[in-house]
């Protein structure tokens, strides 16, 4: 197990910036975390600080285990914008799990059951990129899902995707969520947060403002800065 | 990764087929550009792979060039026309033994308009005094060919010093091989001594015409040398001195004697 | 221009009667640069992709260096390399002077860094695209560097067409380290060169028109290969 993941005053800052000043938290297994704030709160930066793509510039981000190979190979990460090679949909997978170091004789099989889950077995053979941008969103999760991560990282997954796209992609995170998977998702839209995650974490200029369960969150926000967003969010609530 | 491995034996498998046809019998002359562009390679040499079964490949350069090619050994034989030079290389023990091949002459061409007014006469000398004096165009090589040097040595029989009191515009060093030099001087209309070979193949005449010819002062002596093997141990020793034997055995000077063009013998074959 | 007029006559005359001589310096043109852009790409594409990725000390200095050596002038490089592998230079036991493999050698030399050089550039745009998802599914250095030469290939075949445009053009090293020696080290630019200096410009001029079309033809084919695949692989 990789998780607990914690946080020792971490912090970052670039161009003279300070984008995220000293943060500690800890990050457990089980509940669904959502991270909500503003444009420029710092969302997307601590999510990669997480994952491991930015170099902290201040403090410590500890996995609970020692080994580097293991602690990447149990993560995965879904970007907005889903970045496919030139090759056909289970290509696209197979290389991910060629990667992993997944045995060679099982790659194919692996790769095909998680095009099954996702729902893009009848298209396995097509080039990945003249996918739509939802099929192209699921692939995504289906190379997440095929590595079996113990933590699956999602920054702002259906910002780009139309309302029936943005469904079948939450029904895929449920899916990973249900399968024990730890969920730590950054998003704009509200009503998916409420609709996927149990705890919220609400970041306010890189600062860690408030830490709840999720209805507790939208009904009595305990920041004024969280109840400010929401407000600005949601003006009719 | 399986693509990388193929390409790899994919190379390997074209460079060993370079090798492959390098294992072929043949021996390496260098040569000057005029000798071969006058043709008498394309006439000569098939005879002796005929006799021989010996490739032979030329490497035609300026004849400095020539003969620093095998300075390094690069060659096997040496077949150039600059006396002093050839002394010089065996001197410095890059030879083993010289021989006179044979010889082929020089000629003044100059455009038909003749401004020095030397057309006609028997005395290069005279001559290039009078093209001095008119301070009409005259194109040089200098490129340290047999040519160019067979050039400055009658400068100097004129007393004339091209580089020094008597330099002018009217001297362009143009720094070429004999082609391209006959080519700038069809475009400035210019004096210009070349080989008579490379005039008679040259096709690109314009004004030009031979001015002078006949003076013994313009023949150009030949001569070939094997490498050094002592010097140079991959030298083709015993093909390379098979080639020099042919060269100035009769069978070889006859087939010197016999190259024509257009009827009229280029080369005087003298070996003794 | 007369000369003009009479050069395309010409040339259409050469490539309808075809003989086998210039059957011969066409097939050993074609063999030589066609060698060279193999071997130069088999090393520059690795080598340009690396730099894109990589992050080391002097990384800038290597780029400002490859994109110069572009314009590497080819009878330097000629110069150079015939005095590695002359006899009495350091590559002489190879043996390979004034053959073709002498000339594939140089050619290489030459278009290696044009080839690396457009490589880089390409790749580095591409690793802006590419770069966290690859570093997040764990493709590092060399493996991510390779895995995006080979997604964005069709782009690369451009810079490997520059790579044949300049080998098969130049004159300036395969003259010094081949020797023009006919029939085994002739190729069409050593030819042109030898026929203008002989004074035979029409028949210069010709076989000067066979080359650019042959080249053209090349692009061509290139470019209809790039067309097709683009169409089935996005």
């Amino acid at each position: 197990m990789i998780l607990p993941l914690t946080l020792d005053r971490l912090a970052f800052a670039a161009g003279g910036r300070t984008i995220i000043p000293p943060l500690s938290l800890e990050i457990g297994a089980g509940a669904a975390t959502v991270i909500l704030g503003a444009n420029g709160a710092g969302k997307s930066v601590l999510m990669r600080l997480m994952h491991g793509l930015l170099r902290p510039t201040g403090g410590r981000i500890t996995w609970s285990e020692s080994d580097e190979a293991r602690i990447r190979r149990q993560q995965a990460m879904v970007f907005q914008r889903p970045v496919m090679l030139r090759r056909s949909a289970l290509a696209n997978v197979v290389y991910a799990l060629k990667l992993a170091n997944a045995p060679a004789r099982e790659r194919e099989a692996r790769a095909l059951d998680s095009l099954k889950e996702v729902g893009l077995l009848p298209i396995a053979h097509r080039p990945a990129r003249v996918l739509s941008g939802g099929e192209q969103q699921r692939l995504a999760l289906a190379r997440a899902w095929a590595l079996h991560p113990e933590v699956l990282f999602l920054d702002e997954p259906t910002a780009s995707l139309d309302p029936s796209a943005t469904r079948e992609i939450e029904n895929i995170i449920k899916a990973f969520d249900a399968s024990g998977t730890k969920i730590v998702m950054a998003t704009h839209n509200l009503g998916q947060a409420r609709r996927l995650g149990d705890e919220v974490l609400f970041l306010h200029q890189g600062r860690l403002v408030e830490r709840t369960p999720v209805d507790r969150f939208f009904k009595e926000p305990s920041s004024a800065e969280a109840a400010a967003f929401i407000k600005g969010e949601l003006p009719w609530v | 990764m399986g693509m990388t491995r193929r390409s790899l034996f994919a190379l390997l498998l074209a460079l060993s087929a370079f090798a492959a046809a390098a294992q072929e019998k043949f021996i390496t002359v260098s040569s000057t550009t005029s000798t071969e562009q006058s043709g008498l390679f394309k006439h000569l040499l098939p005879a002796f792979t005929a006799k021989t079964g010996i490739q032979v490949r030329v490497v035609a350069v300026g004849t400095g060039q020539a003969l620093d090619i095998g300075r390094r050994g690069d060659a096997d034989v040496v077949f150039v026309h600059a006396k002093p030079l050839e002394e010089k290389f065996l001197a410095e023990g890059n030879g083993v033994r010289r021989f006179d091949v044979m010889y082929n002459d020089f000629v003044l061409i100059g455009p038909k308009a003749d401004p020095a007014k030397v057309a006609g006469t028997k005395d290069i000398v005279a001559a290039l005094k009078k093209i001095k004096d008119a301070q009409a165009p005259f194109v040089s090589r200098g490129d340290k060919s047999g040519t160019h040097f067979a050039e400055l040595e009658l400068w100097k029989a004129a007393a004339i010093d091209v580089a020094g009191k008597d330099k002018g515009a009217w001297y362009r060093d143009t720094g070429q091989g004999m082609g391209p030099a006959l080519n700038s001087a069809a475009g400035m209309n210019a004096y210009i001594l070349s080989d008579r070979g490379t005039w008679l193949s040259f096709k690109n005449r314009a004004d030009l015409v031979i001015s002078v010819e006949g003076d013994r002062r313009l023949f150009n002596q030949y001569g070939i040398m094997l490498v050094n093997p002592a010097k140079h141990p991959q030298v083709k020793k015993e093909m390379g001195q098979s080639f020099v034997d042919w060269v100035i055995s009769p069978e070889g000077q006859k087939a010197i004697a016999d190259y024509k063009i257009n009827g009229e013998q280029l080369f005087f074959p003298n070996a003794k | 221009m007369e000369s003009v007029s009479q050069a395309l006559a010409g040339a259409l005359g050469l490539i309808a009667s075809w003989d086998a001589q210039l059957a011969g310096i066409v097939a050993l043109s074609l063999t030589v640069s066609l060698s060279a852009v193999f071997c130069a790409t088999l090393l520059a594409l690795p080598l340009g992709a690396a730099v894109a990725v990589a992050r080391f000390p002097g990384r800038r200095a290597l780029i400002v260096l490859l994109n110069a050596l572009m314009g590497l002038p080819p009878v330097v490089v000629g110069l150079v390399v015939y005095l590695l592998l002359s006899r009495a230079g350091p590559l002489g036991p190879l043996g390979i002077l004034f053959t073709p493999a002498a000339m594939v050698f140089a050619q290489t030399v030459l278009i290696l860094p044009l080839i690396a050089a457009l490589c880089r550039q390409a790749v580095e745009d591409a690793w802006m695209e590419y770069e966290e998802q690859l570093r997040s599914l764990g493709a590092n250095g060399m493996r991510a560097a390779l895995t995006l030469v080979w997604d964005i290939r069709f782009s690369l075949l451009t810079a490997v067409l520059a790579g044949l445009g300049r080998a098969s053009a130049e004159v300036g090293a395969v003259i010094m380290v081949g020797g023009n020696i006919d029939g085994v080290t002739r190729v069409m630019t050593t030819t042109i060169a030898l026929e203008t200096s002989k004074g035979d410009l029409p028949l210069a001029l010709s076989l000067g028109i066979v080359l650019i079309l042959l080249v053209l033809v090349l692009n061509a084919a290139a470019y209809l290969v790039k067309e097709a695949a683009q169409r089935r692989y996005g």
